[in-house]
C-alpha cells in the first residue's frame, strides 16, 4: 500500500512522520521524506510556550478582526513576516539602498555584498552552492524560467551544450495529477511549443500518487519530471527518492516544486538529488516579490537564458551577445534586492528556530487538524488518514456547504483559511470536488486555534441547515 | 443582527436550498431550435409559432472560486408587449450565488425585457456600492434580501452570476426572436 506508515517509526512526539514505506515494482521501499537530519530522535518539536513566544515577533498576528483574535490558518498562501524581515528590507532601505553589481561607488559595494550575502544564506538553508541559486520574482517564474529556458535550447538556441534540454516530437514531459496550476500549466505550454507530450502520474481515490503507474510512464521519452514534493491541498509528501530513481534509471531530468517544502521541512536539495526545484520567499517568512529556482550548476551554465537584457552578458556587439555564467545568466535586469535581504532574514528566524522542530510541530498540528476535522460528521478530509504522514494543513469538504459559505462563516469568527480550488483543479476533479476549504498553519499557530477551527466546522451544517445525512433539509 | 446574519438571511438559505428555476431540462434550447454551439450563443426562434419565442442561453463562470451557471431564458409576446416567459438554469456554487439564481428565477418570469433590464441594472449598483446604497425594495422584491452581500466585495460575483447570465440570454432570445431593442 503506498504511503503507509511503518508503526515503529514513530518520533519522540508520538508522531510516525520520519519513515515512510512505498511499495515500488511490487517491492517495498523505505524512503527518508527529506534529510537524514530529519530523523534525529534528539529534537523534539516546538512546544506551545514557544510558539507563544514566538508569535511575539510578529505584529500582523496581534490584531482582532470582527471584534475577534484573528486566527490565521492560511500560511500554505502567504505566511507572515517577523519583525527582524520588516527591519531588515526596511534597513536596506535606510542604509544601503543601490543597484547591485553595477557601480563602484560606496553604497553600491553595500548592496551587492547585503544581495550576494542573502543568496550564500537561502543556498545553504536548501543544501546548495552559491552559484546553483538563482533569483526569481516568485516560484512560478521560476518554473516558466525552466520551460523557456527548456523551449529556447529546442529552437537551438546555446547549441550542443543545450542539446539536452531540447525536446521535440516524441518526447514526453511527465508530471502529477496533484501539481499546483504553476507546475502544470507551464509544462502544457512548453508541449505546445515544442510538440512534446504531456503526460501525468494518475492519482487514487485517496490523493496518493499512483507509484506503479509512474513506473509504468517512466520510458526512455520521457525528459522531464516535474512533481511536487508536498501537495497544496492533500499535505502529503511524495516519495521523492523513489521518484528520482525512477527517473535516473530513463535519463530524465527532475524538477521539484519545494514551494510547499521548503517553508516547512528541513530540505538539503543535493541529498534529495533533484536537478532542479523552485520555492517562493513568502510562503516562508519573507517578503513578496522573491523566490528561487535551484539548478545543479552544470546544468545551468548549459542551458540557454529565459529573459534577457542587462546585467546578465559579457560582451555585447550590435549583433549578438554573450552571456554571463549562472546565476547571472538568468537574473536580467534590476533584481528584486531588498526582498532578497529580507528572505535572508526570514531563513536566519527559521534556522535560529530549527527546521525540524518546525516540521515536528507542524506534523503534530497536521495531526490534531485530519483527527478533529475528520471526527465532524459531513466533514471529509482530502489526503491522507489521521495517523498517515501528513505536513501541517489540511482541506476539507464539509457536505452540502460550499466551500465559500464555509471560509465566510469562519471568517466571521477571524478565523481566516483558503477556499476555492487552490489552483489545483485537476486534483478537486480527481476527488471529486470543485473547491475545498483549507487550514494551514505554520511555526506560530497555537494548537489552541486548531481547536477553535474544529469547533466552528462543527456548527457550519447546523447553521446552513444541512441534515446529518447531507442532504440539505 | 450579527454581519454573517445579515449575509446570510433565512430567505437566502431557503432560497439555495429551494433553487426554484434549477431544472434546466424544463426548457430544452431544441424547444426553440436548434441549440447554439457556442457558450452564449442563443437559438434562432420557431418562426410562426405561438408569438414568435425567442430563447437565449449564457453560461457564465467565476473562475475565482469554480462557480458556474448556465442560464436559459425565453422572451415571448404578452398582452400587448413582451413578456419572459420561461426562465431555467443548472449551476453549482455556493448559497449567494444559488439563493441568487432562485430568486432572480421567480421573479424573472411576466416582466417586459425591460423592466428585467432596470432590475438588472439596480442589482448591480446595489450590489458594487460597498453597502453605501439602499435596495430599492419594490423593484427588487426578494432580491432585496441579498442587499447584505454588498458589504462582503469577495461575494459580490458570487451575487451578480445569475443576473449576468440573465442579462445575457435576455439579449440572445431577442436577437433570436427578432426583435429589436425595441422596449
Amino acid at each position: 500500500m503506498v504511503g503507509q506508515l511503518l508503526g515503529d517509526a514513530a518520533t519522540p512526539g508520538g508522531l510516525p512522520l520520519a519513515i515512510a514505506t512505498y511499495s515500488y515494482q511490487g517491492a517495498p521501499v523505505l524512503t527518508m521524506v527529506s534529510t537524514p537530519a530529519w530523523g534525529d530522535a534528539q529534537v523534539s518539536a516546538l512546544d506551545d510556550d514557544e510558539v507563544r513566544r514566538i508569535r511575539n515577533d510578529f505584529p500582523v498576528l496581534e490584531q482582532e478582526i470582527n471584534g475577534k483574535p484573528l486566527v490565521y490558518l492560511d500560511s500554505g498562501a502567504t505566511s507572515q513576516n517577523p519583525r527582524s524581515v520588516l527591519e531588515a528590507e526596511q534597513e536596506f532601505y535606510e542604509q544601503r539602498n543601490s543597484a547591485v553589481h553595477r557601480g563602484a561607488h560606496h553604497l553600491a559595494v553595500e548592496a551587492t555584498d547585503s544581495f550576494e550575502d542573502a543568496r550564500a544564506t537561502v543556498a545553504r538553508f536548501v543544501g546548495v552552492q552559491d552559484d546553483e541559486l538563482i533569483w526569481t520574482a516568485n516560484a512560478t517564474a521560476g518554473l516558466n524560467l525552466l520551460a523557456y529556458s527548456f523551449s529556447n535550447a529546442s529552437v537551438g538556441q546555446a547549441g550542443a551544450e543545450a542539446e539536452r534540454f531540447a525536446l521535440k516530437r516524441g518526447d514526453e514531459v511527465l508530471v502529477t495529477e496533484m501539481e499546483h496550476h504553476a507546475n502544470l500549466i507551464p509544462w502544457q505550454e512548453l508541449c505546445r511549443r515544442t510538440g512534446a507530450t504531456l503526460k501525468y502520474i494518475p492519482l487514487d481515490d485517496a490523493g496518493a500518487l499512483r507509484l506503479e503507474e509512474a513506473s509504468r510512464l517512466m520510458t526512455a521519452r520521457t525528459r522531464i519530471l516535474a512533481f511536487t514534493h508536498t501537495s497544496n491541498v492533500l499535505g502529503n509528501i511524495n516519495p521523492v527518492d523513489v521518484l528520482v530513481q525512477m527517473a535516473r534509471e530513463v535519463g530524465a531530468l527532475v524538477v521539484l516544486d519545494a514551494c510547499q517544502s521548503a517553508p516547512h521541512l528541513p530540505l538539503d536539495f543535493k541529498a534529495l538529488d533533484v536537478d532542479f526545484a523552485v520555492f517562493s520567499g513568502h510562503k516562508m517568512l519573507g517578503p513578496t516579490g522573491i523566490g528561487a529556482v535551484y539548478g545543479r550548476s552544470e546544468l545551468l551554465n548549459a542551458m540557454p537564458p529565459f529573459l534577457t537584457g542587462g546585467s546578465m552578458i559579457t560582451t555585447v556587439t550590435m549583433e549578438q551577445a554573450r552571456y554571463l555564467p549562472a546565476p547571472q545568466r538568468f537574473e536580467a535586469g534590476t533584481q528584486p534586492i531588498s526582498q532578497a535581504v529580507a528572505l535572508a532574514a526570514a531563513v536566519n528566524y527559521l534556522s535560529e528556530t530549527g527546521m525540524q522542530r518546525v516540521a515536528l510541530r507542524e506534523a503534530e498540528l497536521g495531526q490534531r487538524l485530519v483527527t478533529g476535522l475528520s471526527a465532524i460528521q459531513g466533514v471529509r478530509v482530502l489526503g491522507p488518514e489521521p495517523g498517515e504522514e501528513r505536513t501541517g494543513l489540511a482541506a476539507f469538504d464539509v457536505a452540502g456547504v460550499h466551500a465559500h459559505d464555509v471560509g465566510q462563516y469562519l471568517d466571521d469568527l477571524g478565523i481566516a483559511v483558503r477556499v476555492g480550488h487552490h489552483c489545483a483543479q485537476p486534483l478537486h476533479r480527481r476527488l471529486g470536488l470543485t473547491a475545498s476549504t483549507r487550514a494551514s498553519t505554520y511555526l506560530y499557530t497555537t494548537s489552541e486555534e486548531v481547536d477553535l477551527l474544529v469547533e466552528a466546522v462543527a456548527k457550519i451544517r447546523p447553521y446552513f441547515g444541512v441534515t446529518a445525512s447531507g442532504a440539505t433539509s | 443582527m450579527s454581519g454573517l446574519d445579515s449575509l446570510y438571511q433565512q430567505l437566502i438559505l431557503e432560497h439555495s436550498k429551494i433553487r426554484s428555476g434549477g431544472d434546466l431540462a424544463e426548457l430544452p434550447a431544441a424547444a426553440a431550435g436548434s441549440v447554439g454551439t457556442a457558450g452564449s450563443v442563443g437559438t434562432a426562434g420557431s418562426v410562426g409559432t405561438a408569438g414568435s419565442v425567442g430563447t437565449g442561453q449564457s453560461h457564465q463562470l467565476n473562475p475565482i472560486c469554480g462557480d458556474e451557471i448556465t442560464l436559459r431564458l425565453s422572451v415571448g409576446t404578452a398582452g400587448d408587449g413582451q413578456a419572459v416567459t420561461e426562465i431555467h438554469w443548472n449551476g453549482d456554487g455556493c448559497a449567494i450565488s444559488m439563493a441568487s439564481a432562485s430568486i432572480l428565477s421567480e421573479m424573472a418570469p411576466g416582466m417586459s425585457p425591460a423592466s428585467l433590464r432596470r432590475t438588472i441594472d439596480h442589482f448591480r449598483e446595489l450590489m458594487r456600492s460597498r453597502g453605501k446604497l439602499e435596495a430599492d425594495e419594490e423593484l427588487l422584491q426578494d432580491a432585496a434580501a441579498l442587499a447584505g452581500v454588498a458589504k462582503y466585495p469577495a461575494r459580490v460575483k458570487c451575487a451578480m452570476l445569475a443576473w449576468v447570465a440573465a442579462e445575457d440570454a435576455l439579449r440572445q432570445a431577442e436577437a433570436n426572436q427578432g426583435v429589436s431593442e425595441a422596449l
